[in-house]
Protein backbone atom coordinates (compact mmCIF):
# COMPACT_ATOMS: atom_id res chain seq x y z
CA UNK A 1 0.00 0.00 0.00
CA UNK A 2 2.90 2.46 0.65
CA UNK A 3 4.35 1.69 -2.46
CA UNK A 4 0.89 2.43 -4.40
CA UNK A 5 0.60 5.38 -2.43
CA UNK A 6 4.03 6.96 -3.80
CA UNK A 7 3.18 6.09 -6.72
CA UNK A 8 -0.32 8.32 -6.42
CA UNK A 9 1.74 10.78 -5.05
CA UNK A 10 4.17 11.22 -7.89
CA UNK A 11 1.77 10.96 -10.74
CA UNK A 12 -0.21 13.56 -8.83
CA UNK A 13 2.89 15.82 -8.25
CA UNK A 14 3.15 15.58 -12.67
CA UNK A 15 -0.19 16.00 -13.15
CA UNK A 16 -0.07 19.29 -10.81
CA UNK A 17 3.41 20.43 -12.38
CA UNK A 18 1.11 20.51 -15.95
CA UNK A 19 -1.52 21.90 -15.29
CA UNK A 20 0.76 24.69 -13.85
CA UNK A 21 3.08 25.12 -16.40
CA UNK A 22 1.32 23.66 -19.48
CA UNK A 23 4.78 22.57 -21.15
CA UNK A 24 4.00 19.14 -22.54
CA UNK A 25 -0.25 18.33 -23.32
CA UNK A 26 -0.80 21.99 -25.49
CA UNK A 27 2.28 21.20 -27.59
CA UNK A 28 1.17 17.70 -27.68
CA UNK A 29 -2.33 18.47 -29.29
CA UNK A 30 -1.22 20.59 -31.40
CA UNK A 31 1.33 18.98 -32.90
CA UNK A 32 -0.92 15.66 -33.37
CA UNK A 33 -3.67 17.78 -34.99
CA UNK A 34 -1.42 19.59 -36.70
CA UNK A 35 0.03 16.75 -37.92
CA UNK A 36 -3.18 14.67 -39.26
CA UNK A 37 -4.45 17.30 -41.25
CA UNK A 38 -1.14 18.07 -43.15
CA UNK A 39 -1.55 13.96 -43.63
CA UNK A 40 -4.87 14.41 -44.88
CA UNK A 41 -4.34 17.14 -47.45
CA UNK A 42 -0.86 15.02 -48.39
CA UNK A 43 -2.59 11.17 -48.59
CA UNK A 44 -3.83 11.10 -51.92
CA UNK A 45 -7.39 9.82 -52.88
CA UNK A 46 -8.02 6.38 -52.49
CA UNK A 47 -4.78 5.17 -50.61
CA UNK A 48 -6.85 2.54 -48.86
CA UNK A 49 -6.76 2.47 -44.93
CA UNK A 50 -3.71 0.85 -44.36
CA UNK A 51 -1.79 3.85 -45.64
CA UNK A 52 -4.26 6.04 -43.17
CA UNK A 53 -3.56 3.77 -40.18
CA UNK A 54 0.14 3.61 -41.18
CA UNK A 55 0.17 7.36 -40.92
CA UNK A 56 -2.20 7.50 -37.54
CA UNK A 57 1.06 5.83 -36.10
CA UNK A 58 3.38 8.03 -37.34
CA UNK A 59 1.17 10.92 -35.45
CA UNK A 60 1.22 8.71 -32.53
CA UNK A 61 4.34 7.75 -31.79
CA UNK A 62 5.56 11.00 -32.61
CA UNK A 63 3.47 12.92 -30.24
CA UNK A 64 4.78 10.53 -27.57
CA UNK A 65 7.75 11.48 -28.08
CA UNK A 66 7.10 15.09 -27.95
CA UNK A 67 5.76 14.38 -24.57
CA UNK A 68 8.41 12.33 -23.51
CA UNK A 69 11.17 14.58 -24.07
CA UNK A 70 9.71 17.14 -21.64
CA UNK A 71 8.96 14.28 -19.47
CA UNK A 72 11.99 14.40 -16.81
CA UNK A 73 12.20 18.21 -17.39
CA UNK A 74 11.03 19.53 -14.09
CA UNK A 75 13.20 16.69 -12.35
CA UNK A 76 16.08 18.04 -14.20
CA UNK A 77 15.21 21.73 -13.08
CA UNK A 78 16.63 22.60 -9.61
CA UNK A 79 17.63 18.89 -9.58
CA UNK A 80 15.30 17.35 -8.30
CA UNK A 81 15.77 13.90 -9.33
CA UNK A 82 18.36 13.54 -6.43
CA UNK A 83 16.26 14.36 -4.47
CA UNK A 84 13.74 11.42 -5.39
CA UNK A 85 16.34 9.13 -5.41
CA UNK A 86 18.22 9.98 -2.12
CA UNK A 87 14.11 9.42 -0.91
CA UNK A 88 13.95 6.37 1.24
CA UNK A 89 10.83 4.87 -1.17
CA UNK A 90 11.48 2.10 -3.91
CA UNK A 91 12.93 3.97 -6.87
CA UNK A 92 10.78 2.03 -8.89
CA UNK A 93 7.86 4.17 -7.89
CA UNK A 94 9.45 7.34 -9.72
CA UNK A 95 9.56 5.35 -12.70
CA UNK A 96 6.11 3.65 -12.38
CA UNK A 97 4.67 7.35 -11.31
CA UNK A 98 6.11 9.12 -14.64
CA UNK A 99 5.18 6.57 -16.82
CA UNK A 100 1.40 6.86 -15.54
CA UNK A 101 1.72 10.93 -16.08
CA UNK A 102 3.05 10.44 -19.41
CA UNK A 103 0.11 7.76 -20.14
CA UNK A 104 -2.11 9.87 -19.11
CA UNK A 105 -1.17 13.15 -21.51
CA UNK A 106 -1.33 10.65 -24.17
CA UNK A 107 -4.58 9.68 -23.43
CA UNK A 108 -5.24 13.33 -23.54
CA UNK A 109 -3.67 14.19 -26.22
CA UNK A 110 -5.86 11.00 -28.40
CA UNK A 111 -8.96 12.15 -26.73
CA UNK A 112 -8.94 14.82 -29.64
CA UNK A 113 -6.33 12.90 -32.25
CA UNK A 114 -8.57 9.72 -32.79
CA UNK A 115 -11.87 11.79 -33.30
CA UNK A 116 -9.75 13.80 -35.75
CA UNK A 117 -8.81 10.80 -37.41
CA UNK A 118 -11.95 9.38 -37.64
CA UNK A 119 -12.95 12.76 -38.92
CA UNK A 120 -10.48 12.78 -41.98
CA UNK A 121 -9.78 9.11 -42.57
CA UNK A 122 -11.38 6.05 -41.44
CA UNK A 123 -13.17 4.90 -38.77
CA UNK A 124 -11.83 3.25 -35.86
CA UNK A 125 -13.08 -0.18 -34.83
CA UNK A 126 -12.83 -1.61 -30.94
CA UNK A 127 -9.42 -3.83 -32.33
CA UNK A 128 -7.77 -0.39 -33.89
CA UNK A 129 -8.75 1.44 -30.54
CA UNK A 130 -7.68 -1.66 -28.21
CA UNK A 131 -4.42 -1.71 -30.28
CA UNK A 132 -3.77 2.01 -29.49
CA UNK A 133 -4.23 1.54 -25.69
CA UNK A 134 -2.16 -1.18 -25.37
CA UNK A 135 1.02 0.28 -27.38
CA UNK A 136 0.38 3.42 -25.43
CA UNK A 137 1.17 1.33 -21.96
CA UNK A 138 4.36 0.10 -23.68
CA UNK A 139 5.72 3.41 -25.29
CA UNK A 140 4.92 5.38 -21.84
CA UNK A 141 6.49 2.23 -19.91
CA UNK A 142 9.31 2.08 -22.17
CA UNK A 143 9.87 5.71 -23.26
CA UNK A 144 10.01 7.29 -19.60
CA UNK A 145 12.84 4.76 -18.78
CA UNK A 146 14.68 5.97 -21.99
CA UNK A 147 13.90 9.48 -21.42
CA UNK A 148 15.53 9.55 -17.97
CA UNK A 149 18.32 8.07 -19.79
CA UNK A 150 18.46 10.41 -22.66
CA UNK A 151 17.91 13.15 -19.61
CA UNK A 152 21.01 13.66 -18.62
CA UNK A 153 22.63 14.09 -21.41
CA UNK A 154 22.79 17.47 -23.52
CA UNK A 155 21.62 16.49 -26.51
CA UNK A 156 18.32 15.33 -24.82
CA UNK A 157 15.91 15.64 -28.32
CA UNK A 158 18.44 13.72 -30.97
CA UNK A 159 18.85 11.14 -28.72
CA UNK A 160 15.88 10.21 -27.20
CA UNK A 161 14.21 9.35 -30.84
CA UNK A 162 17.02 7.40 -31.35
CA UNK A 163 16.43 5.07 -28.08
CA UNK A 164 13.17 4.95 -28.23
CA UNK A 165 11.85 4.37 -31.93
CA UNK A 166 13.90 0.95 -32.19
CA UNK A 167 11.97 0.09 -29.31
CA UNK A 168 8.38 1.29 -30.52
CA UNK A 169 8.20 -0.50 -33.76
CA UNK A 170 7.07 -3.73 -32.67
CA UNK A 171 4.34 -1.30 -31.00
CA UNK A 172 3.35 0.08 -34.25
CA UNK A 173 3.72 -3.46 -36.07
CA UNK A 174 1.01 -4.55 -33.62
CA UNK A 175 -1.06 -1.56 -33.34
CA UNK A 176 -1.51 -1.58 -37.38
CA UNK A 177 -1.51 -4.94 -37.29
CA UNK A 178 -4.36 -5.11 -35.06
CA UNK A 179 -6.27 -2.62 -36.97
CA UNK A 180 -6.35 -4.21 -40.48
CA UNK A 181 -5.70 -7.74 -39.76
CA UNK A 182 -8.08 -10.11 -40.33
CA UNK A 183 -7.27 -11.47 -36.92
CA UNK A 184 -6.43 -9.02 -34.56
CA UNK A 185 -6.52 -10.70 -31.63
CA UNK A 186 -2.90 -12.24 -32.22
CA UNK A 187 -1.46 -8.18 -32.40
CA UNK A 188 -3.26 -7.44 -29.50
CA UNK A 189 -1.74 -10.59 -27.35
CA UNK A 190 1.77 -9.59 -29.25
CA UNK A 191 1.05 -5.96 -28.00
CA UNK A 192 0.26 -7.15 -24.01
CA UNK A 193 3.59 -9.60 -23.86
CA UNK A 194 5.09 -6.59 -25.01
CA UNK A 195 4.10 -4.43 -22.64
CA UNK A 196 3.97 -6.97 -19.37
CA UNK A 197 8.03 -7.47 -20.93
CA UNK A 198 9.07 -4.28 -21.68
CA UNK A 199 7.04 -2.84 -18.27
CA UNK A 200 8.72 -5.26 -16.26
CA UNK A 201 12.22 -4.69 -17.43
CA UNK A 202 11.84 -1.02 -17.35
CA UNK A 203 10.29 -1.14 -13.57
CA UNK A 204 13.31 -3.50 -12.68
CA UNK A 205 16.70 -1.06 -14.10
CA UNK A 206 14.77 2.55 -13.68
CA UNK A 207 16.97 2.04 -9.79
CA UNK A 208 20.23 1.37 -12.34
CA UNK A 209 19.39 4.60 -14.71
CA UNK A 210 19.43 6.62 -11.81
CA UNK A 211 22.17 5.62 -9.65
CA UNK A 212 25.86 5.19 -10.03
CA UNK B 1 29.25 7.65 10.91
CA UNK B 2 31.51 8.15 8.33
CA UNK B 3 35.11 6.15 7.34
CA UNK B 4 36.96 6.84 3.52
CA UNK B 5 39.87 6.01 2.93
CA UNK B 6 41.89 7.35 -0.35
CA UNK B 7 38.96 8.54 -1.92
CA UNK B 8 39.36 9.15 -5.81
CA UNK B 9 36.42 9.89 -8.13
CA UNK B 10 37.23 10.11 -12.12
CA UNK B 11 34.50 11.37 -14.30
CA UNK B 12 35.83 9.82 -17.98
CA UNK B 13 39.69 10.73 -17.90
CA UNK B 14 39.25 13.92 -15.35
CA UNK B 15 40.26 13.05 -11.71
CA UNK B 16 38.03 15.00 -9.45
CA UNK B 17 39.35 13.40 -6.25
CA UNK B 18 42.59 11.85 -5.22
CA UNK B 19 43.52 9.97 -1.81
CA UNK B 20 41.40 11.87 0.06
CA UNK B 21 41.03 10.26 3.60
CA UNK B 22 37.50 11.36 5.79
CA UNK B 23 36.81 10.16 9.41
CA UNK B 24 33.96 11.25 11.50
CA UNK B 25 32.41 9.90 13.69
CA UNK B 26 28.52 10.11 15.44
CA UNK B 27 27.72 13.70 16.36
CA UNK B 28 31.30 15.18 14.66
CA UNK B 29 30.78 18.06 12.54
CA UNK B 30 33.26 17.70 9.32
CA UNK B 31 34.18 20.86 7.53
CA UNK B 32 34.76 20.56 4.37
CA UNK B 33 37.28 23.46 2.45
CA UNK B 34 39.02 23.72 -0.61
CA UNK B 35 38.92 26.02 -3.71
CA UNK B 36 36.71 26.17 -6.59
CA UNK B 37 37.15 22.81 -8.55
CA UNK B 38 38.84 20.98 -5.70
CA UNK B 39 35.75 18.33 -5.53
CA UNK B 40 34.03 19.51 -2.62
CA UNK B 41 30.78 18.66 -4.06
CA UNK B 42 31.53 15.96 -5.52
CA UNK B 43 32.79 14.36 -2.43
CA UNK B 44 29.67 15.34 -0.33
CA UNK B 45 27.46 13.98 -3.26
CA UNK B 46 29.70 10.73 -2.58
CA UNK B 47 29.05 11.09 1.18
CA UNK B 48 25.07 11.43 0.90
CA UNK B 49 25.04 8.44 -1.70
CA UNK B 50 24.14 10.29 -4.87
CA UNK B 51 27.54 8.73 -6.30
CA UNK B 52 30.08 5.88 -5.72
CA UNK B 53 34.09 6.11 -5.28
CA UNK B 54 35.96 5.33 -8.06
CA UNK B 55 38.65 4.16 -5.94
CA UNK B 56 39.36 4.08 -2.95
CA UNK B 57 36.41 2.71 0.54
CA UNK B 58 34.07 4.93 1.80
CA UNK B 59 31.47 3.80 4.42
CA UNK B 60 28.61 5.57 5.23
CA UNK B 61 26.22 4.70 8.68
CA UNK B 62 23.56 5.92 7.35
CA UNK B 63 20.89 4.97 5.04
CA UNK B 64 18.74 7.08 2.58
CA UNK B 65 16.12 7.56 5.50
CA UNK B 66 18.49 9.14 7.60
CA UNK B 67 20.27 11.54 5.25
CA UNK B 68 19.15 15.16 5.00
CA UNK B 69 21.54 16.71 1.81
CA UNK B 70 21.67 20.44 0.76
CA UNK B 71 23.24 20.55 -2.83
CA UNK B 72 23.61 23.73 -5.13
CA UNK B 73 20.37 23.52 -6.88
CA UNK B 74 17.14 22.80 -4.11
CA UNK B 75 15.67 19.94 -5.24
CA UNK B 76 12.66 21.52 -5.35
CA UNK B 77 9.96 21.60 -7.82
CA UNK B 78 10.04 25.43 -9.62
CA UNK B 79 5.70 24.59 -9.90
CA UNK B 80 4.87 23.70 -6.75
CA UNK B 81 4.11 25.97 -3.99
CA UNK B 82 6.52 24.85 -0.98
CA UNK B 83 3.61 23.31 0.91
CA UNK B 84 3.49 20.93 -1.93
CA UNK B 85 6.82 20.68 -2.47
CA UNK B 86 7.47 19.67 1.79
CA UNK B 87 4.00 17.85 1.64
CA UNK B 88 5.65 15.48 -1.36
CA UNK B 89 8.96 14.89 -0.01
CA UNK B 90 7.39 14.20 3.71
CA UNK B 91 5.52 11.56 2.23
CA UNK B 92 8.25 10.00 0.36
CA UNK B 93 10.17 9.90 3.53
CA UNK B 94 7.53 9.12 5.41
CA UNK B 95 7.31 11.85 7.92
CA UNK B 96 5.32 11.33 11.10
CA UNK B 97 2.78 14.42 11.63
CA UNK B 98 3.68 15.61 8.78
CA UNK B 99 1.28 18.90 8.25
CA UNK B 100 2.21 19.91 12.12
CA UNK B 101 6.12 19.39 11.28
CA UNK B 102 6.02 21.51 7.88
CA UNK B 103 3.75 24.05 9.18
CA UNK B 104 6.61 24.35 12.07
CA UNK B 105 9.53 24.16 9.53
CA UNK B 106 8.01 26.96 7.32
CA UNK B 107 7.04 29.32 10.47
CA UNK B 108 10.46 28.72 11.86
CA UNK B 109 12.24 29.82 8.23
CA UNK B 110 10.43 32.46 7.78
CA UNK B 111 8.14 31.37 4.88
CA UNK B 112 5.00 30.43 6.47
CA UNK B 113 3.06 33.59 4.63
CA UNK B 114 4.56 32.70 0.73
CA UNK B 115 3.97 28.45 1.67
CA UNK B 116 0.93 28.75 -1.07
CA UNK B 117 3.40 30.79 -3.43
CA UNK B 118 4.90 28.50 -6.60
CA UNK B 119 8.76 28.19 -5.89
CA UNK B 120 9.19 30.28 -9.65
CA UNK B 121 8.07 32.93 -7.67
CA UNK B 122 10.34 33.20 -4.90
CA UNK B 123 13.81 34.75 -4.80
CA UNK B 124 16.72 32.94 -4.54
CA UNK B 125 17.38 33.39 -0.73
CA UNK B 126 13.50 32.36 0.01
CA UNK B 127 14.79 29.28 -2.25
CA UNK B 128 17.71 28.42 -0.52
CA UNK B 129 15.12 28.59 2.96
CA UNK B 130 12.74 26.24 1.40
CA UNK B 131 15.80 23.58 0.50
CA UNK B 132 16.49 23.83 3.91
CA UNK B 133 13.15 23.08 5.22
CA UNK B 134 13.44 20.13 2.90
CA UNK B 135 16.79 19.08 4.40
CA UNK B 136 15.04 19.39 8.08
CA UNK B 137 12.15 17.42 7.97
CA UNK B 138 12.69 14.21 8.11
CA UNK B 139 14.51 14.95 11.01
CA UNK B 140 17.91 13.15 9.62
CA UNK B 141 21.03 11.67 12.05
CA UNK B 142 23.77 12.82 8.80
CA UNK B 143 22.82 16.27 6.92
CA UNK B 144 25.52 17.11 4.20
CA UNK B 145 25.16 20.25 3.53
CA UNK B 146 26.86 21.85 0.28
CA UNK B 147 27.14 25.79 0.59
CA UNK B 148 24.40 26.51 3.19
CA UNK B 149 24.96 30.07 3.66
CA UNK B 150 25.05 30.64 0.18
CA UNK B 151 22.04 33.37 -1.37
CA UNK B 152 21.01 33.82 2.61
CA UNK B 153 20.63 37.54 3.75
CA UNK B 154 21.98 38.17 7.10
CA UNK B 155 18.61 37.41 8.45
CA UNK B 156 18.79 34.01 7.32
CA UNK B 157 22.39 33.55 8.02
CA UNK B 158 21.68 34.18 11.06
CA UNK B 159 18.85 31.77 11.29
CA UNK B 160 21.12 29.01 10.02
CA UNK B 161 23.59 29.47 12.50
CA UNK B 162 21.11 28.83 15.55
CA UNK B 163 20.00 26.11 13.54
CA UNK B 164 23.79 24.66 13.25
CA UNK B 165 24.12 25.54 16.64
CA UNK B 166 21.23 23.45 17.68
CA UNK B 167 22.32 20.65 15.50
CA UNK B 168 26.04 20.08 16.34
CA UNK B 169 26.64 17.21 18.50
CA UNK B 170 23.48 16.01 18.18
CA UNK B 171 23.47 15.07 14.50
CA UNK B 172 26.73 14.26 12.78
CA UNK B 173 27.44 16.77 9.77
CA UNK B 174 29.30 17.77 6.78
CA UNK B 175 29.34 20.84 5.48
CA UNK B 176 31.01 22.14 2.74
CA UNK B 177 32.29 26.36 2.67
CA UNK B 178 34.03 29.06 1.26
CA UNK B 179 33.76 30.43 4.48
CA UNK B 180 35.33 28.30 7.48
CA UNK B 181 35.94 31.24 9.78
CA UNK B 182 32.12 31.18 9.97
CA UNK B 183 31.39 27.54 11.24
CA UNK B 184 35.38 27.28 13.04
CA UNK B 185 33.73 27.12 16.24
CA UNK B 186 31.57 23.84 15.62
CA UNK B 187 34.09 21.78 13.93
CA UNK B 188 35.34 18.85 15.20
CA UNK B 189 37.43 18.05 12.09
CA UNK B 190 38.33 19.36 9.09
CA UNK B 191 38.62 17.87 5.17
CA UNK B 192 40.97 20.30 3.42
CA UNK B 193 40.96 19.58 -0.24
CA UNK B 194 43.09 20.99 -2.89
Amino acid sequence: MTYLADVAALTRKDLRVELRGRDTLPAMLLFVLSTLVVFHFALPEGSGETAAYGLLWVAIVFTALLGLARAWVPEQEHRVLDGLVLAPCDRSAIWLGKTLATLVFLLAAQAVALPAFVLFFEPLDAAALGGVLLADVGICAVGSLMSAMAVAGRSREVLLPLLVLPLAIPLIVGGVGAAVSAEPERFLLFVLLYDAVFAVLSWASFEYVVTE
Amino acid sequence: MIRGRAIEKRYGRKRVLTGVDVAVPVGGFALVTGPNGSGKTTLLRMVAGLAAPSRGDLVVGADRSQVGYLAHEPLVYRELTALENLDLFGRLYRVPERRERIGMLLERFGLWDARSERVSAYSRGMTQRLALCRVLLHEPDLLVLDEPYSALDEDGAALLDRELDALAGARTLVVATHDPERLARLATQRVALA
